[in-house]
């Protein structure tokens, strides 16, 4: 989302290797467009950097750039960031949501006239980019369970943040109810905590300072053993409200549904203040945003209503059960396992899907089956679909709530794109 | 088990319960209560003692740091050792199929004791770490079909003269000895290194430490549909992808 896209022409300030790199990533990413590859940026990006390894510094060098982390809702998150910082100057974000060096830097090589980068950044890659950027602000929202096969596990990768943070110029804006986060961010300089909730706690049941266990007592969280405890927080989520710093509340009136988004609008407030937009105006340029890369976003199936909610982690489908209609309302589950999804399906049993007793469930996708049996021991009344036109053929009345993760989200886009 | 409830205890969710380990309790829960079997869940957290009163007792995997404080805290609790005494049923999956050892190396790359209740000690692999779906053949002593699960671990598992391997291995890595072996058991002891989790892809063994728990041979039927195209699914997809 440039605000001014200027695809011919890289910036004025890289020298010539670096505009080399840039345009030769271009064609790359041309290319890959060309066969049908998705939109080339991640490619691009790769071309780029092999070229100059130094790019992502330089391209970001003149943008004040805000790197938005977590392992739920960064996407949704940058999205709203970049929608309230435009409120003090043009702004490019890498809004498909390639966060990895090299779809990030394909987003900033195309930076025009932006005077701030807004940048969602992978989890695993959080302390490169933030080397790279040279940030003003960093947003870390939360830390759980998602993809063990592949990535660190979320008490390593809170210790990494906190290894790589610590000497950090930026201000963090970090989530004080979840010590994960709070861990990471407790040795940097300059933290605004946000009391931004956290529905899922599975991973925060020991002291990631001592290993002692955590007493929750309503908000707040300690550890009887070490004293490491929830910094008193600057900005907080009140209900469907937004306090600031100096005890005010602003009403959150999003498109977005569920309280992840509340969660998110709170963050991004908070982020955005640090460049001094006012919380009011930050939540009226939230208020316009309605779907992100497709997710929460109804279309009509052979007439049918159908809401498509990305899930990827147990953390995820916490949040999304909270947010759909309630029974008896038809609801679908696609699983994949493919390798950006991570190929261990364990974590279906870490979500409580006993949640779903009520609702006529069909559920699709390649792990359609470990869905059945996790849904079989969950006492759920289920079917077993090979796609959504099947679901909508079948499905009682009332708007469908189809709740798929990474790969299986992407493919029920392709498929309700396709006329039928 | 003694009267009328089954007691299911979970040993430490806290620090072990990291792969959807808490899937393991669901499945047995379920079948027991399929079975018509009242069942006693107690999910015992690391700062609370193990009862002494349990009929099976399950451990799951986690992290190399709360593996270490899951070790430390159950070494000073004497529930799980009395419980064994007196005939109790433990099963565990990866870190705490470690942990069922005489030792194994913590987050430090220490070598730290474990619980002496399987004979087996664990080192760390120094080749890839084994991830990916695992088919293994079980011990025909055991009674049951063809295992399969998703293993994700380092370490690697020696076992000793006073136990036997669980199953051998036909795709995977197992107990990453280079002997083919997966697991351990001895009497109602159990240590595996297959996640799943294990008893949603192999419920018969669900059934098995049921049978244990109640001392008879056999249980009335249950609807295995989903559970058996679910295993000859992941069985076929790890034999074509080895």
């Amino acid at each position: 989302m440039s605000a001014h896209p200027d695809p011919a022409a890289p910036s004025a300030s890289l020298n010539a290797r670096a505009k080399l790199a840039v345009t030769a990533g271009k064609a790359a990413a041309a290319v890959s467009r060309a066969a049908g590859r998705g939109s080339g940026s991640v490619i691009g990006g790769r071309v780029a950097l092999k070229l100059d390894p130094d790019l992502l510094r330089r391209v970001s060098e003149g943008l004040d750039v805000v790197l938005v982390s977590a392992t739920n809702g960064k996407t949704t998150t940058t999205r709203l960031i970049a929608e309230a910082l435009k409120a003090a100057g043009p702004v490019v974000s890498n809004a498909l949501g390639a966060n990895m060096p090299a779809g990030i830097t394909s987003a900033l090589a195309d930076s025009g006239e932006a005077r701030f980068g807004v940048i969602e950044v992978d989890e695993k890659y959080l302390n490169m980019v933030a080397r790279d950027t040279n940030p003003k602000a960093i947003a870390l929202l939360n830390l759980s369970r998602d993809q063990l096969d592949r990535s660190s596990e979320t008490r390593m990768l809170a210790e990494k943040w906190r290894e790589g943070l610590a000497g950090t110029e930026a201000v963090i804006i970090a989530n004080a109810d979840d010590p994960l986060v709070t861990w990471a961010a407790s040795s940097c300089k300059k933290v605004i905590w946000v009391a931004a909730g956290q529905a899922y706690k599975e991973d925060a049941w020991s002291c990631p300072s001592c290993g002692g266990v955590m007493q929750r007592p309503d908000e707040e969280w300690f550890c009887p053993s070490c004293g490491f405890r929830r910094p008193q927080p600057h900005w907080a989520l009140q209900g469907e409200f937004v306090v600031d710093p100096q005890g005010n509340p602003w009403p959150i009136r999003l498109q977005l549904p569920g309280r992840a988004n509340l969660s998110n609008a709170t963050s991004t407030a908070a982020v955005v203040s640090v460049f001094g937009v006012h919380p009011q105006i930050a939540l009226q340029r939230m208020e316009s945003v309605q779907a992100v890369a497709g997710r929460y976003e109804s279309v009509l199936v052979n007439g049918r209503e159908v809401r498509l909610l990305l899930a990827k982690n147990p953390a995820g489908w916490l949040e999304t059960f909270s947010l759909i209609d309630p029974a008896p309302a038809p609801v679908v589950l696609s699983v994949n396992a493919l390798s950006a999804d991570g190929t261990d399906t364990s974590w279906l049993w870490d979500v409580d899907y006993e949640r779903l007793v009520g609702h006529p469930v069909f559920v699709m996708g390649q792990r359609k089956l470990d869905l059945a049996v996790r849904l079989e021991v969950a006492g759920v009344q289920f079917q077993v679909i090979d796609s959504i036109q099947q679901a909508v053929a079948m499905a009682p009345q009332g708007r469908i709530e189809a709740i798929a993760n990474y790969t299986a989200f992407q493919q029920l886009r392709r498929d309700v794109a396709t006329p039928n | 088990m003694t009267d009328s409830a089954l007691r299911l205890i979970w040993i430490y969710p806290d620090l072990l319960s990291t792969y959807g380990d808490r899937g393991n309790v669901l499945v047995v829960e379920r079948r027991a209560r399929q079975r018509g079997l009242q069942v006693e869940r107690v999910d015992v957290r690391s700062d609370q003692p193990v009862p002494t009163s349990g009929d099976i007792y399950l451990i799951g995997g986690g992290e190399d740091r709360p593996q270490r404080l899951a070790g430390e805290r159950l070494r000073q609790d004497p529930g799980l050792g009395r419980a064994v005494e007196n005939g109790a049923i433990v099963f565990a999956v990866c870190a705490g199929y470690q942990i069922l050892g005489h030792e194994f190396i913590d987050d430090r790359g220490e070598r730290t004791a474990g619980l002496g209740l399987l004979d087996v000690w664990s080192t760390r692999g120094e080749g890839k770490r084994n991830v990916g779906d695992i088919v293994a053949e079980p011990d025909p002593r055991l009674g049951l079909p063809t295992l399969t699960g998703f293993e994700n671990h380092q370490g690697v598992t020696h076992l000793g003269q006073g136990v036997s391997p669980l199953a051998q291995v036909t795709v995977g890595g197992g107990n990453g000895t280079g002997e083919g072996t997966e697991g351990a058991w001895r009497d109602t002891v159990f240590g595996t290194y297959l996640h799943g989790p294990v008893m949603a892809r192999n419920p018969l063994v669900a059934d098995l430490l049921i049978k244990l728990a109640l001392d008879v041979s056999a249980l009335p039927p249950a609807d295995n549909t989903w559970y058996d195209a679910l295993r000859a699914e992941r069985i076929a997809a790890a034999q074509t992808a080895s």
